[in-house]
């Protein structure tokens, strides 16, 4: 008698499972294009943006401090730490990926919030399954990121329409799920405090860099 | 915009080394411990502290205005688990509606 098997899954069923998720990536992509062309980013530099850092939340921020009059040194420093999280998360799949390095590097590319979630969805985590949900999302990504930035143009101050409070909404959603952990809630709050207190007395950027000192708290046991 | 181009190249090397790190440079290592929960609080840190400074956030001051209604309707819309989008919308909707009567 033989155990029951689940026989492994191709890169197709990878595809497939990203599609459920699709609408996330396309609305993402589409309000991405639209605020990076109507704050002046440039549509280009938007659609380059998504095809290589290809991580919403930080695209979004990047943006927005640029926006509200952050120098380049706070917008990049703001998106690098949010995206800091990317090297645990490509340290928990490490050794799913075949080949040499060179193979490595550029199939590490389809990891995403949402393709490393659904590649680890059976209790171990699946190499098609995360190559070929990350290859649906990186292409909605991209491609909706460039049909935003036609609609981008026509909207003349995007903070009448109320998009700065949109930011807010969005970066409070994303940072939901994390706070059901007792120390992120106590570190957020630390962090919220001290841009707070910050505001007034430095430059745009600066409050957000600071803040995120708050993460030190991590250190305790 | 040439400081927009400074951002997408500095942010999209730093993000692919991210990602390829585990992959390529790790193996099968784990991170320390405490690396690793420093690293977990980076993300809701930063979420956060976008939101007071998008909410909050003047010319060099705290300024309360239109947006601060706009954000209390999408937390209400967030705790009725409503779609990301969604709240999103309700925000831009609610401010834009505020700042057109005021």
């Amino acid at each position: 008698m033989s155990l029951p098997q689940t026989p492994e899954p191709r890169i197709r069923d990878g595809m497939r499972a990203a599609l459920p998720l699709a609408p996330s990536p396309i609305l993402f992509g589409l309000s991405y294009g639209v605020l990076a062309d109507a704050t002046g980013f440039g549509a280009a530099a938007a659609v380059v943006m998504s095809a290589t850092t290809f991580a919403g939340a930080a695209q979004f921020a990047s943006l927005s401090v640029l926006d509200a009059g952050g120098t380049v040194a706070a917008a990049v420093l703001a998106a690098i730490f949010l995206n800091a999280r990317y090297v645990a998360i490509s340290v928990t799949v490490a050794s799913i990926f075949p080949g040499g390095k060179l193979r490595r590097l550029v199939e590490s590319q389809s990891i995403v919030d949402e393709s490393w979630a659904l590649a680890g969805r059976r209790g171990r985590f699946e190499w098609p399954i995360l190559v070929g949900s990350g290859l649906v999302f990186y292409t909605l990504w991209v491609g909706s990121t460039a049909a935003g930035t036609f609609v981008g143009g026509i909207l003349e101050d995007p903070n009448a329409l109320g998009l700065d409070a949109a930011f807010a909404a969005l970066f409070l959603a994303l940072a939901v799920p994390y706070l059901r952990e007792p120390r992120a809630r106590q570190a957020a709050l630390l962090a919220a405090a001290i841009t707070l207190a910050l505001i007034p007395f430095a430059p745009a950027g600066v409050p957000i860099i600071v803040a995120s000192a708050a993460c030190l708290l991590g250190l305790r046991r | 915009m040439t400081s927009g181009w400074l951002v997408v190249a500095i942010v999209g090397v730093a993000t692919i080394a991210f990602k390829a790190a585990g992959p390529v440079l790790i193996g099968r290592r784990a991170l320390p411990t405490r690396v690793q929960s420093v690293v977990d609080l980076l993300a809701p840190v930063m979420l956060i502290s976008l939101v007071a400074t998008q909410t909050f956030g003047g010319d060099e001051e705290i300024t309360v205005d239109a947006r601060v209604l706009g954000v209390g309707a999408a937390v209400v819309a967030i705790a009725l688990r409503a779609h990301v989008i969604v709240a999103m919308a309700v925000a831009a909707g609610v401010t834009a509606g505020v700042r057109l009567i005021a």
